[in-house]
């Protein structure tokens, strides 16, 4: 463990560095406050509106993982139907493959008249964002399971389930935590676009008010929590992936 | 060769009849062929690469069905995919296939725990054999642990734990550097002693063949129609210094010789 903290020391130091040029250079430079604020001046922010902003971040943390656990249930049955049957193989798995080249963004707006300003539209963006690489990645996983452990597995005796439960699940589980771990970091972007297409609380909602009275400090004070969040469910999705893949560690 | 007499009366441990294959829209790999294999009998099938050994071994182990021909394990007249599904046949193939989410010990017990032994007795009795094979103190290690060797050792062990009495070995050394191969045909020459079961042993290697076998089946031709036949008449139990004994040298020339004659094109002599 203390080998893993002094890893990170660098990249902490460095973060630190980057504050500190952003305090003083602001400072330093005279740059207006609606362009750059003071990183000392967003703090104050977020500090004095606490409450305000606990209550936006609830919402959008709800969303995301409400959104990305539909995704994560959806995009792993969809792998099974995908490795499963032949047919999909051929048809659903490219077409998933080659739905990652549009720009979800501009799906976006489709869900807000599909579902409406309530959270449903929120989820519906978070979905969009995240069902996919969880699906691909998942499919792939089940794809690299090596097919002679299977023969091998097969002149044992090995039965449908246990080929599933001993071979194929356990093989497709490191291509399944890539997936989570990248829609984890695209939940938190869901959710904050979905908001600004139409909203009344969340993180997203409250950058957008605060941008449209050009209150910069607001504005960087939710960005930040928003990284924040983002960061969060990401080293959330890592530690899970290195409890359950213990085996890759020693 | 007194093992060879000894278990001459009793059925053959395989016995193949007329079998034929070829894979879709290609020549015969196999055509008309015949063969047996003794109880207790270790008999290597000596062959250049690419003429269709795994395929064999993969018919025998049920994993694909013969055109033609039938293919009966033990006493039983089962199809070679009954007796794989009874898990009759011990099948080690060529690459090692440990799983590497799984520990040594939840690596050998898989044949057991397929075979429904639980989970406790299946560790119990890997761990029983565990010093025996050299892999004392592994139980925990994971595969990418272990050094080659060592790999193809519990990769053994899996095998022995889940198959019966015919062992289904496919170059199993082949990918191990010069060093370890020799001290695995050691280790392979030790545990056979030990465990007496029926080995198929699949090579390309002739010094391998004589070291470890009672008899060699030599396939030089495509399609394999027949194996022709050297009885290896060293004494046992063996260890690699039988490889500087002139009875050695003697049969390794008479398989090479037969080698050189089948492969320019003077095919079916029997040695």
């Amino acid at each position: 463990m203390s080998g893993k903290i002094k890893s990170n020391v660098p990249v902490l130091l460095f973060v630190v560095l980057l504050a500190a040029i952003w305090e003083a250079g602001t400072s330093l430079f005279d740059v207006p406050h609606y362009i750059i604020p003071k990183l000392s001046d967003v703090f104050v922010s977020m500090w004095d509106n606490r409450q305000l902003l606990g209550k936006h971040a609830v919402t959008t943390l709800w969303e995301a993982l409400l959104g990305l656990g539909i995704s994560t249930v959806a995009g792993t049955l969809a792998a099974v139907w995908i490795d499963r049957s032949s047919l999909a193989k051929k048809t659903i798995y490219p077409l998933i493959v080659g739905s990652q080249t549009i720009p979800i963004i501009v799906l976006s707006p489709i869900m807000v008249m599909w579902f409406g300003y309530e959270i449903w539209s929120k989820i519906a963006v978070v979905i969009l964002f995240t069902f996919f690489s969880i699906a691909v990645n998942t499919a792939d996983g089940f794809r690299s399971a090596d097919p002679d452990i299977g023969a091998l597995m097969k002149t044992m005796g090995a039965g449908k389930r246990d080929l599933l439960l001993k071979w194929k699940i356990p093989s497709a589980l490191p291509g399944f935590f890539t997936g989570l771990k990248m829609a984890a970091a695209f939940s938190v972007g869901g959710a904050t676009l979905g908001e600004w297409l139409g909203g009344e609380s969340g993180l997203g909602v409250y950058t957008k008010r605060a941008s449209n009275m050009l209150r910069a400090d607001a504005v960087f004070s939710g960005v930040l929590l928003l990284s924040a969040m983002g960061i969060l469910l990401f080293l959330a999705a890592l530690w899970l992936e290195k409890a359950v893949l213990s085996y890759r560690r020693s | 060769m007194a093992d060879l007499t000894r278990s001459s009366q009793e059925a053959p441990a395989l016995s193949v009849r007329g079998l034929s294959f070829s894979f879709p829209g290609q020549p015969h790999l196999f055509k008309e062929l015949s063969f047996d294999i003794k109880q207790g009998e270790f008999v290597s099938i000596l062959a250049a690469s690419g003429i269709g050994k795994t395929t064999l071994f993969r018919m025998l182990a049920g994993l694909l069905i013969p055109q033609a021909g039938t293919i009966t394990i033990g006493t039983q007249e089962n199809s070679a995919a009954e007796a794989s599904k009874q898990g009759k046949i011990g099948y080690m193939p060529q690459k090692d296939c440990l799983m590497p989410w799984r520990t040594v010990l939840d690596n050998a017990a898989l044949g057991l725990e397929l075979s429904g032994t639980s989970k406790r007795e299946a560790r119990r009795r890997v761990l029983e054999l565990l010093p025996g094979l050299g892999l004392e103190g592994t139980e925990r290690k994971y595969p990418h642990e272990l050094s080659g060797g060592m790999r193809q050792r519990v990769s053994f062990l899996r095998s022995l734990l889940g198959g019966g009495e015919l062992f289904l070995l496919d170059e199993p050394f082949s990918a191990l550097d010069a060093m370890t191969r020799v001290s695995m045909q050691e280790w392979l020459l030790q545990v056979w002693e030990q465990h007496r079961k029926t080995i198929l042993f699949i090579t390309h290697d002739v010094d391998e063949a004589l070291l470890l076998s009672d008899r060699v089946l030599v396939a030089a031709e495509s399609p394999i129609t027949t194996l022709s036949e050297l009885n290896v008449t060293l004494p046992r139990p063996r260890s690699y210094e039988a490889a500087l004994d002139p009875a050695f040298i003697g049969l390794k020339r008479q398989l090479l010789e037969h080698l050189g004659r089948t492969v320019s094109g003077r095919a079916g002599v029997t040695v």
